[in-house]
């Protein structure tokens, strides 16, 4: 409030009935970020950029999108055929969904080695789950749009297992479809969702985001902001930052838009969805792949369900399960090798969903899903009693000034 | 790179100036880089190319006889195709010199005297005229009536009577053999 | 960060060998003889696509449908205005119904999408023993090894299959279709066409000219994609060394 000053008669009209200057002086201007955030701080701001870029050419491609089934797949083509710049914007939206999950898990994995999920930031990170959540739903009803083989038969196999809850299952299966299968209803309800969840995850954004300047960023260094030496504005300095990240993720991203298209699809979604004829090998998208593993990983149909919604449940407990006082793994060197042991063995998991269920492919994924699990129930409580940290430094300022000494 | 913030200050100047021209650089760059990225969004709502490839229909005046008129679809509008007779070339003529909203001698309206081909779109608020069948009302002046608000249009298109502020639009079309046209 | 640097490679190779299957169901690894459109700079050859439409034309279009392609987009292959009217004219499709209710046939025009050679699947399946020869529109895109996999695919044809493997009557082998039997027979022979710029009509050649006519079906852009990107990759490359520039300049200032 008190940074913001103008001589605009203008402006300080508008802003005495709407205070959106001040506000942005206070919470994009001058607000005090730690001045030591490294560059796997820029994910979040990176993740809010690809929203924009996925809402902007969502709404284009609905332009000239139709959702009955007789039409989905060829108004899709139409899109990349005849729309002026359609195939652009269709392969920025499908390689843009793949880079938001990629961004995600990186923001992910860096809140996990930072314990940026301590107190006091338990609800930024369940907002964060809750925006993950929705990203999902959203991807998976998206990937149904176009209408190919893996659209459909993807939806059918997804949607087909709540019929492993007891009683209500197949109640539930038949509301999902509104009919005896995956058919128009089916698409028809999942396009309007479509539209709907991303607006509700930019909701979610901006709770994310006040959330997060309530308690201010973490660090590096896993020690709190205490003082105006620890600090920095956020403009100039990591407005600057950010857009340089933008630009560095722009050229990683665009790579793929214009060389690698259909990198990360599956050429069986270029075959128009088919009810009689089933894929060999039917793969989600590549972002659900360690939730797919672990699914299969379990024989009972409905314990696979809920081993696989238990393993995202169990994110919301990670800052009590995680015993330790200290935050970044930067002090803790024993929880650091197991960071990465359960990095590695994510990447596994993912590498593991993508295989037919066959062979070693089994006891693999049986294992890599009791580790993922042991790392959350088992090793984290246990570590933070058994390690001993290294000694934290007393303030950022201080640890910024030893390293130039 | 010198660290002019902290030298004294006759080159800090010099630095400020530095430090502007990138940053103003770096903007218009941005700037350029943003605009060009918008125009394939904008662009994508132009027609698109099989909307494009519909942009002209063949016609094929052969068994239309005189007195008679066949509408058509051109571009997702009604033309209208009129085999004139010689009473209706010759009011058009006379009605030359008449007093007209919107002047236009019969003459340049048609390529050859006994082929009307205009615009069915009424150019008051865009309805559909009658006059196309022979039990329609063809309005005061032989033409074509709207009815839903009372343009009377003459043997030559043009609007005689009503609000209408212009005559029956004639579409760019071309003879392509002796009996057929291409609209468009 | 070495760590992270090694995680990350081990992650890309597995996800790579996992995903893009360089082997097709039939077992060999394919072909993979390079293409004009390859690589950072590739770009289709338009005299090659002409040959591969005539390919196609005179050949595939007997039992293959392309029905996402439109007569008016072969102007991109080199065909004037009046050589696309002639091959538009060359089939028929049911016209609009006539004052009288009546549906008669009308020749094909430039607009129209490229007419089916039945007039539905059903036809289609009956007249190739019960095989529906599929639409080729999309084939580059809806096979893993795309390209590589239709080349492979037209060399790939055996008189005899291997020793104990068994073919059922009215299907042909072929060492790339996955399960090797095939229900389309052996198709481009030496000579097959005539070439209207002289080529040498090879096997060899023919299906590398198809192939190139499939993928450019199947991804008519690729030319405007790949410049477009060269584009935009040295205006990013240039504005991200600004914004870094920029940074460090902005950064310096602090203790």
């Amino acid at each position: 409030m008190s940074g913001f000053q103008t001589n605009n008669k203008v402006i300080s009209w508008l802003d005495e009935r709407l205070p959106i200057f001040s506000m942005m002086q206070h919470s994009a201007i001058d607000y005090p970020t730690p001045r030591n955030l490294n560059y796997w701080w820029n994910f979040g701001s990176l993740a809010a950029f690809v929203l924009v870029i996925m809402l902007l050419t969502g709404i284009f491609l609905v332009m000239n999108y139709s959702s009955h089934t007789s039409l989905a797949f060829d108004s899709v083509e139409r899109i990349m055929r005849d729309v002026n710049y359609g195939w652009l914007i269709r392969y920025l939206h499908m390689n843009g969904a793949s880079m938001f999950f990629i961004l995600v898990y990186v923001h992910i994995f860096r809140n996990m080695y930072y314990g940026s999920y301590k107190a006091p930031r338990e609800v930024l990170w369940w907002v964060g789950i809750l925006i993950f959540l929705a990203m999902m739903a959203t991807a998976f009803m998206g990937y149904v749009l176009p209408w190919g083989q893996m659209s459909f038969w993807g939806a059918t196999v997804i949607t087909n297992l709540f019929s492993a809850f007891p009683v209500v299952g197949q109640h539930i299966v038949t509301l999902l479809w509104g009919g005896f299968a995956v058919d128009n209803p089916t698409l028809n309800r999942f396009f309007s969702l479509h539209y709907l969840l991303p607006f509700v995850i930019v909701g979610l954004v901006v709770v994310h985001v006040w959330a997060l300047h309530t308690v201010k960023s973490n660090n590096p260094l896993g020690v709190e902001m205490k003082g105006e030496a620890d600090s920095i504005p956020f403009h100039p300095y990591y407005t600057i930052k950010d857009l340089f990240g933008i630009g560095l993720f722009l050229m990683f991203f665009l790579g793929f838009v214009f060389w690698a298209p259909n990198f990360f699809g599956e050429p069986d979604n270029y075959i128009p969805a088919n009810p009689m004829v089933t894929p060999p090998h039917i793969v989600p998208e590549w972002y659900f792949l360690p939730f797919y593993a672990i699914l299969r990983a379990v024989p009972d149909k409905l314990l696979g369900v809920l081993a696989m919604f238990a393993a995202i449940i169990v994110l919301f407990f990670l800052p009590w399960l995680d015993s330790s006082k200290v935050r970044s793994a930067k002090f803790r060197p024993i929880y650091r090798q197991f960071f990465w042991l359960f990095f590695a063995n994510c990447i596994f998991l993912g590498y593991l969903g993508g295989k037919p269920a066959e062979g070693w492919y089994v006891p693999a994924s049986q294992i890599a899903t009791v580790y993922y699990f042991a790392h959350f129930l088992i090793l984290l409580p246990l570590l933070g009693k058994v390690e001993k940290p290294k000694a934290l430094p007393a303030s950022i300022s201080a640890a910024v000034l030893k390293e130039k000494a | 790179m010198a660290d002019s913030a902290t030298h004294a200050q006759p080159s800090s100047t010099d630095g400020q100036s530095r430090r502007d021209f990138l940053l103003y650089t770096t903007i218009a760059v941005g700037a350029a880089g943003t605009a060009a990225a918008l125009w394939p969004f904008v662009h994508s709502m132009n027609p698109a190319a099989d909307t494009l490839a519909l942009s002209t229909t063949d016609v094929d005046l052969a068994a239309i006889q005189p007195g008679q008129a066949i509408t058509v679809v051109w571009q997702g509008k009604p033309v209208f195709v009129r085999h004139r007779t010689a009473e209706d070339i010759a009011a058009a003529a006379k009605d030359d010199t008449a007093d007209l909203r919107d002047k236009a001698a019969d003459g340049t309206r048609v390529q050859k005297p006994e082929w009307l081909i205009v615009i069915g779109v009424c150019t008051h608020l865009g309805c559909v005229p009658l006059g196309q069948k022979a039990a329609d009302p063809k309005g005061d002046f032989g033409g074509w009536f709207c009815p839903c608000h009372g343009s009377h249009y003459d043997t030559s298109g043009r609007i005689r009577k009503g609000p209408a502020p212009l005559n029956l639009p004639v579409p760019k079309y071309a003879f392509t053999s002796d009996t057929t046209i291409r609209i468009g | 960060m070495r760590k992270l640097i090694l995680s990350a490679l081990t992650a890309a190779g597995l996800f790579a060998s996992s995903g893009a299957a360089l082997a097709a169901g039939g077992g060999e690894p394919l072909m993979k003889p390079g293409f004009s459109w390859d690589g950072f700079f590739g770009r289709y050859d338009q005299a090659e696509l002409k040959r591969g439409f005539e390919v196609f034309n005179q050949v595939c279009s007997n039992c293959h449908g392309l029905r996402l392609v439109a007569y008016r987009n072969l102007s991109a292959v080199g065909l004037t205005a009046d050589q696309i009217k002639d091959v538009a004219a060359a089939r028929e499709v049911a016209d609009a119904p006539n004052d009288e209710g009546m549906v008669s046939m009308r020749a094909g025009r430039a607009s129209d999408k490229y007419i089916n050679p039945f007039p539905n699947d059903k036809a289609a399946a009956a007249a190739n023993g019960g095989a529906l020869p599929p639409d080729l529109s999309l084939m580059a895109k809806a096979r893993v090894g795309g390209p590589n996999y239709i080349y492979s695919l037209m060399l790939g044809f055996k008189e005899e299959a291997p020793h104990g493997v068994v073919i059922p009557e009215g299907k042909y082998y072929n060492t790339y279709f996955p399960g090797n039997a095939i229900g389309m027979p052996p198709q481009l022979m030496e000579d097959l066409i005539t070439y209207s710029d002289g080529t040498k009509a090879s096997q060899e050649q023919l299906a590398r000219d198809v192939t190139a006519f499939l993928n450019w079906a199947a991804e008519p852009e690729l030319n405007e994609r790949k410049s477009m990107g060269l584009k935009v990759m040295i205006f990013l490359a240039v504005f991200t060394a600004l914004l870094y520039a920029l940074k460090r300049q902005i950064w310096k200032n602090l203790h």
